[in-house]
């Protein structure tokens, strides 16, 4: 049967505050539930040497009180309005967003005006959070089998610069020894309105919500804006290898990575998107048919572009990782052979039109199924916009991704050179 | 932050006037077969969900390995199609599909772009009408499960999950979520065709479709895809849950473990219970969601764990309250200490009205989210029509929720949170913690 491939287009609005704030607002009134999402274009990439995971610890203390706010308040008024709120720091940004009723809108542009204005730290809300945020490692990263693989422990082999090769969540020592003044130096530089971008969407009003966000955040001082390194670095010329012993894991595992084309170039950059799509999504993929199913090297294997696995949030340099699992009677070796040989033969036989054309409705499913929920919805603009000036991006990904053709798929798999990656071994070490 | 930074106070904005979720509109039809079949429209994006939930029970705790193979396995061919050959088919819809279950239930979920529908539905009538287990995958299958399985068992939450269950239900099906490896491999290949025409069966099942379709022409495909499922037998139930048997603080050792897992927890009233909407409450002020009081407490407070949380569980024989935070190794008594006050606290006072109101207001709007996405919306109606409840839930049981007083809050704790009917579970390094906990509790070892 064919579908014709459909597709969605959101209204966007933009401005630009007196302050530098950019603004995008796209209103959908199906349901009525708003998003609010704040983006600072700061993230791990720019912490300083000595205080790795201090954006992230930032991040916390933006929930502990602000000018007209109690430490908590914040939270307790989205949530007794019906909200839910979240926070979440990136390699090169960090967020902040509500969803919630409708009418609880101008109430959430307060909240995030009043810590864009004037957030409040004491060495009280610090230690705490340092305490909370330690907690938060020790359950996803060091008490847990696999913890941070690849994520955390492939970019120290793949970059050789500290913006890109250290570890956001940070070194216990250099949480401990964070203070109030770095945390207001930290927000001097980068939390200026200027550096950030706000988005809105759902159920409300253009005109009415850019004056609301005009009443709230029009009097957050100006400052300056400050320049954004570039963090690119030479790609790797030998294979870079690391052998790691997972004393919780118990079975080994496997994670190779390669570079790829800077994403601000959306042209040579999402056909490795797509590729990572024909390798591993779904049962019919190339990797999951031919490692997990036909010879049975792997029990699991996936592939994705960027190490948090978003792609479209994520500014250069990154990579395209693939990670399997497997026996601890199969020789690694063996399971990487099988990569390469199914990455060459996507380089030299391509990707027939009938498998191009069923990856790409289900990619465009996918991205559809995402942009449902009003809130992954406004955060994707909100990224796009910053990162690209193009929130409508939202919808017009699925068109993008859907004009990259079979060559360019082949060409980006022969670029994933043996002598040009990263290969981290993981050593089950549980007993 | 800095004195010299600090921007006049200013005044909260209030709320304005909340705008109502449209109810669904709702298309039915209960087949010949038994089938019920549910379609709504929401054409918020051009996708079209849908979600199968057949009741059959896991009857016996050794049954579960059966269970969870046969679930894996579904998708691994059927009369007309190999697993890739149905994995390309589905994708070419831009579609997916899941097996998942519990000891209560087999769930079969999945999508399509606008306009596969059909085929997705054809695809779902083929896996249940004609899985074919072939023998080779199945067998290959087992032992990939059998690995996630001992990756997933590895997982101190898990392993502390499991140690309360076992606690909770010893010996029923409910008991554990997770069989052993050994138990998936033990598993013969060719029992898996008689297990499917056993359990997979239309009467009593329930199809839920929701997104940008039209209801009758969706339930004229139904009817047309699914009319030939057969099978003998109905819906199945888990034998009935016996009272919780109270004990010694089980501790389950995990040499050198930086953190403690605790698990705590008991029986809990089931969502079609009159006062269902205060035990919510109840349930969401002590521990389920950030403004709680135990969140505040041994997190903001403390910061003794990043996060604790108290959430209910419901099964159709029994439903529960399960406490659960994962704390430093030398704060793992201290911890308990926190828990056991907030829980007492509720129990033994009533809460005061604002928190009351806040609480409700956060679950009302919680609902509303929950159900302003395709998939969303079918997942809630799925569990909602299952229960016996319809689609009229979505807009009284917000009312009911703002009508909570802190009496029925206060009767509702004592239903739900007292510390004299739970059972408790700790995972952690034994050799750390047994001596503080055995000041606090009767410790007993896994």
């Amino acid at each position: 049967m064919a579908t014709s491939t459909p597709s969605t287009s959101y209204a966007v609005e933009r401005g630009t505050l007196r302050n530098g704030l950019r603004v995008v607002v796209s209103p959908d009134r199906s349901a009525p539930v708003v998003a609010v999402a704040v983006y600072y274009d700061v993230g791990i990439r720019s912490e300083p040497e000595g205080r790795t995971g201090f954006a992230h610890l930032f991040e916390h203390l933006m929930f502990q009180g602000s000018a007209s706010l109690q430490k908590m308040d914040h939270v307790k008024y989205v949530q007794s309005s019906g909200g839910t709120l979240n926070g979440s720091t990136r390699l090169d940004y960090t967020n902040y967003y509500e969803a919630l009723p409708s009418n609880a809108l101008e109430r959430a542009l307060f909240l995030e005006a009043d810590r864009m204005r004037s957030p409040a730290v004491t060495e009280e809300t610090l230690s705490n959070q340092i305490a909370v945020v330690k907690e938060e490692i020790l359950v996803n990263v060091l008490n847990q089998p696999y913890g941070g693989f690849p994520w955390l422990t492939l970019p120290p082999l793949l970059f050789e610069t500290f913006p890109n090769a250290h570890n956001g969540y940070g070194g216990f020592e250099d949480l401990e020894s964070a203070t109030v003044d770095d945390a207001r130096d930290f927000f001097d530089r980068y939390y200026a309105p200027g550096n950030a971008v706000l988005a809105l969407g759902g159920d409300l009003d253009p005109e009415q919500a850019i004056a609301l966000v005009e009443k709230h955040f029009g009097d957050v001082p100006r400052r300056t804006v400050p320049t954004r390194p570039d963090f690119d670095e030479p790609p790797p010329t030998s294979e870079r290898r690391a052998e790691q012993v997972d004393q919780h894991a118990p079975a080994p595992a496997v994670a190779l990575g390669w570079r790829v084309p800077d994403p601000d170039d959306l042209d040579a950059y999402l056909p490795h998107v797509v590729l990572t799509a024909v390798l591993s999504t779904g049962e019919a993929s190339r990797l999951r048919r031919r490692l997990v199913h036909d010879d049975r090297l792997a029990t699991d294997v996936g592939s994705h572009v960027a190490f948090m696995e978003d792609a479209f949030d994520v500014r250069n340099p990154t990579a395209l990782l693939v990670e399997a699992h497997h026996e601890p009677d199969v020789p690694a070796d063996r399971v990487v052979a099988a990569v390469d040989e199914e990455l060459d033969r996507v380089a030299t036989g391509g990707v027939p039109a009938d498998e191009l054309e069923r990856v790409r409705a289900r990619l465009t499913s996918s991205l559809l199924q995402g942009h449902d929920h009003v809130l992954s919805r406004t955060l994707a603009m909100a990224s796009f916009e910053q990162q690209r000036r193009r929130a409508e991006l939202v919808g017009e990904l699925p068109a993008l991704l859907g004009a990259v053709t079979g060559e360019q798929v082949a060409a980006a798999a022969a670029s994933l050179r043996p002598d040009a990656r990263a290969r981290l071994d993981v050593v089950a070490g549980a007993r | 932050m800095s004195p010299r930074k600090v921007a006049a106070p200013r005044e909260v904005p209030g709320l304005s006037r909340p705008r109502k979720p449209r109810l669904p509109t709702v298309a039915e039809r209960k087949m010949p077969n038994g089938l019920r079949v549910v379609a709504v429209r929401r054409p918020s994006v051009p996708l079209v969900h849908a979600r199968l939930r057949i009741p059959t029970a896991v009857r016996r705790d050794d049954d579960l390995g059966r269970a969870s193979l046969l679930e894996r396995t579904m998708l691994l061919g059927t009369a007309e199609r190999s697993q890739s050959e149905l994995a390309e088919a589905l994708q070419r819809i831009g579609g997916s599909l899941r097996v998942s279950g519990d000891a209560d239930r087999l769930i079969l979920a999945g999508e399509s772009l606008r306009g596969g529908q059909s085929e997705l539905l054809s695809l779902l009538a083929e896996v249940v009408s004609g899985a074919s287990y072939p023998k080779g995958p199945v067998e290959g299958e087992a032992a990939r499960l059998a690995d996630l399985l001992r990756r997933h068992l590895s997982q101190p939450g898990v392993i502390a999950d499991e140690a309360w269950l076992r606690q909770m239900y010893d010996g029923h099906p409910y008991g554990r979520e997770n069989p052993a490896a050994e138990e998936v491999l033990a598993v013969p290949p060719s029992s898996l065709r008689a297990a499917h025409r056993r359990r997979v069966v239309p009467d009593g099942s329930l199809l839920v479709l929701v997104g940008d379709l039209t209801p009758a022409r969706a339930l004229d495909q139904v009817s047309a895809a699914l009319g030939s499922w057969e099978g003998s037998g109905g819906p199945t139930r888990v034998p009935k849950v016996g009272p919780v048997t109270l004990g010694p603080l089980v501790l389950v050792d995990r040499p050198g473990a930086v953190q403690s897992n605790l698990r705590l927890g008991g029986s809990a009233p089931a969502r079609t219970d009159p006062a269902y909407a205060a035990v919510e409450v109840a349930n969401a002020l002590f521990g389920g969601y950030f403004s709680s009081r135990l969140t505040m407490n041994i997190r903001e407070d403390k910061g003794y764990t990043y996060s604790p949380r108290s959430s209910l569980r419901h099964s159709t024989a029994a439903s529960s309250l399960l406490t659960a935070a994962d704390v430093a190794t030398d704060v793992t008594a201290p911890a308990l200490v926190e828990i056991a006050y907030e829980l007492g606290r509720l129990v033994s006072l009533p809460p005061t009205a604002e928190e009351v109101a806040a609480t409700a207001q956060y679950l009302v709007g919680s609902l509303a989210l929950s159900t302003a996405t395709q998939a969303g919306l079918a997942a809630t109606l799925t569990v909602l029509l299952a229960d016996g409840l319809d689609v009229t839930w979505l807009r009284e049981h917000p009312e009911r929720l703002t009508s909570v007083t802190p009496a029925d809050v206060h009767e509702a704790a004592q239903r739900l949170l007292a510390p004299a009917s739970m059972v408790a579970t700790v995972v952690g390094d034994a050799a750390r913690i047994e001596g503080p906990l055995a000041a606090l509790y009767d410790v007993q070892r896994a």
